[in-house]
């Protein structure tokens, strides 16, 4: 903006000394003939600065947008009049390469989308495709899934929170959250032997059983997470910089949060109590005894203080699922889909050319459809599959929690300030490779 | 998740108030898996929606997804899926509508009933070409604006994408970047007017050099 007149003599008109030495007072504005006005002037009689709007383009290669995501946003001086996201960069066609795949063979893709609860995704997959398929697994495997399941929505929380901390201004809790999370893919790596890209499960089953000695790992960790959580607790719940810079910033309320098709802890954080884990419940959800939490004012604030609750009753879960876990098969026993041990079918016949049928032609369902909700750490995460009777879906859709719940970020940001739209954007907790697929 | 059968079980109840209240609107409705499809024609979905949602026997309060299916049947038609569930009732019902593949893809656009089927119309037209009457901005959304090849989880899509490697190669490396803001975007920051005339015309074509 060029200089003009009147911002010329504000610039002049800054604190001098008076003849004694008194600090004179400046003054705060000047009227469109060049007065000086007095300082206490009604803020409606301010000068104009010019209505002219400025374009900020936000991403896609910014760390503080949690991925490839661009924000184009339309700027009243600092207050964000408009934004518009940009989506797409990550974009690989999962559902397209699901066309062509095995359902085993899908598994894999459901730990590339929301990486950071892979675990969780292997699950929910196979729970929609068990569906297709007509199968009842076993107790010990659905233990197993709770656990599993459990377990990467803390990571996730724990990889949301200090991630979000970091945007706002607090370093030392991402170091706390993130030296658990280390444990917890140790966890993984003993189990499956993969950390991050787990492809556990298995139609049917898991890839699996736990080795010796896992579940004491478990209960070391058990013990460990909620002082964690209790040291985060303290460093920000009452931080005084940390609630100026949530508290009241994004709000939807209920209605809004419903029709924006928010799920997950934003939805709750809006005070709807709507968990699957409650509502649909799967992997008997049902008899576990654990609460859910839900916010009043649905801001930034309330979603960090319900992700916070919701990892500790992910504990209370986790200890319920120890006590209860059953010995006996992680398999069905059914050779339609479960390839028979290694080495028999190196060393039978029957079980070579079994083994041979299942991985060349695949397991395959009846004809149908199902659309199977799980509760992400990010929602609602369904799967809804279209069967034609072959070993390949027809259709492969992934219902992406983040991708519903960051559509609604302009309702979010607009009217906030710019630096306001890093702290909605980290509270929505987006994962571009499940919203671009 | 215990014991559901394939094909019959419990009927969602809302598949026979519907067909009570729109006669004309809807077809038919099975039982898969536990969930019950209701079939609809596509020009009264939005008027069945609104009604689903607002009704306070119904009250499906909560749009889960909206998508598409093409079978790899040729014959059989596109569907539209809806997937709605009501929290207070803990209802879950999906609605769908059958597509003549060869006549125009047009459905009513539900956005006026639930703000969350923005994005996910956007991304049933970008990826299957089926156009939402009364959409407020119906742009591609996972593809780029200026993606030629079409729409990808068609079944006559192949899977590596319809031009050549060497001819994506080649457009990826003309794309002009500038061009992936859009008009609106541009007349914003007042820049798009103030452009030389040719340089608009190569953004509009998203291009990096003339001719190219």
């Amino acid at each position: 903006m060029a200089t003009t007149r009147r911002t010329m003599e504000v610039a002049l008109s800054t604190p001098t000394l008076g003849p004694r030495g008194a600090v004179r007072q400046a003054p705060l504005a000047v009227g469109p003939k060049g007065e000086v006005l007095p300082p206490d002037l009604p803020l409606g009689e301010e000068p104009e600065l010019g209505g002219d709007h400025m374009l900020i383009n936000i991403g896609p290669q910014h760390p503080a947008t949690h991925g490839v995501l661009r924000l184009v946003l339309e700027l009243d001086g600092e207050t964000v009049v408009r934004c518009i996201p940009h989506v797409g960069y990550l974009h690989c066609g999962f559902e397209k390469i699901g066309e062509y795949r095995q359902y085993n063979q899908i598994i894999p893709w459901t730990d590339r989308e929301d990486y950071l609860n892979s675990m969780g995704n292997n699950i929910s997959f196979a729970l929609g495709a068990e569906r297709l398929f007509g199968v009842e697994i076993t107790p010990r495997c659905t233990v197993l899934r709770v656990i599993a399941m459990e377990l990467s929505r803390i990571i996730s929380h724990l990889v949301w929170l200090g991630t979000t901390a970091i945007d706002i201004g607090a370093f030392t809790p991402f170091l706390w959250t993130f030296q658990e999370r280390e444990t917890v893919y140790n966890l993984w790596e003993a189990w499956v032997g993969a950390r991050l890209t787990t492809s556990a499960t298995r139609i049917g089953g898991m890839a699996a059983d736990l080795p010796a000695g896992w579940t004491d790992g478990l209960r070391a960790f058990l013990r460990s997470l909620p002082k964690t959580l209790d040291e985060s607790d303290r460093m920000l719940t009452r931080n005084g910089i940390w609630v100026g810079r949530t508290i009241g910033l994004g709000a939807l309320n209920a209605a809004e949060a419903l029709d924006a098709g928010l799920s997950g802890p934003l939805l709750r954080a809006s005070g709807v109590a709507y968990d699957v884990r409650k509502d649909v419940p799967y992997l008997d959800y049902e008899t576990y005894d654990f609460d859910v939490a839900v916010g009043t004012r649905g801001d930034v604030y309330d979603r960090y203080l319900v992700r916070m609750e919701e990892m500790r009753q992910s504990v209370r879960i986790l200890e319920q699922a120890l006590a209860r876990l059953p010995d006996g098969p992680v398999n069905v026993d059914d050779p339609r889909l479960i390839l028979p041990p290694k080495h028999k079918a190196t060393s039978e016949m029957e079980s070579m050319i079994h083994h041979f049928k299942l991985v060349m032609e695949g397991p395959r369902p009846p004809i149908g459809e199902v659309y199977v909700p799980t509760e992400s750490p990010k929602g609602e995460k369904g799967y809804y599959m279209v069967s034609d009777g072959t070993s390949k879906p027809v259709r492969w859709r992934i219902r992406p929690p983040a991708f519903v719940n960051l559509s609604a970020i302009p309702r979010m940001v607009e009217g906030h300030l710019l630096s306001d739209v890093i702290a909605i954007n980290a509270s929505i907790d987006i994962v571009m490779g499940e919203i671009d697929r | 998740m215990r014991d559901i059968p394939h094909r019959g079980g419990p009927v969602n109840p809302s598949a026979a108030t519907l067909a009570a209240r729109f006669p004309q609107g809807v077809l038919r409705h099975d039982v898969t898996w536990g969930d019950t499809t209701v079939y609809i024609r596509a020009e009264s979905a939005r008027a069945i929606i609104t009604w689903l949602r607002d009704d306070a026997g119904e009250r499906y309060d909560y749009l889960v997804d909206v998508t598409a299916v093409e079978h790899r049947d040729a014959l059989r038609p596109l569907e539209m899926v809806w997937h709605l569930r009501s929290l207070p009732y803990r209802r879950f019902l999906r609605l769908k509508a059958e597509l003549d593949p060869a006549g125009p893809l047009v459905v009513p656009s539900i956005t006026a009933v639930y703000g969350s089927a923005d994005w996910l119309e956007r991304e049933v037209f970008d990826m299957f070409g089926i156009r939402f009457e009364g959409h407020p901005d119906l742009r591609r959304i996972l593809m780029w604006e200026s993606y030629a090849e079409g729409h990808p989880l068609r079944k006559d899509f192949p899977l590596r994408g319809r031009f050549s490697r060497a001819e994506q190669l080649s457009q990826s490396l003309a794309a002009n970047p500038e061009a992936r803001y859009s008009m609106e975007e541009l007349s914003v920051a007042d820049a798009f007017h103030e452009l030389p005339e040719e340089m608009k015309r190569r953004i509009l074509a998203d291009r990096r050099t003339e001719g190219a």
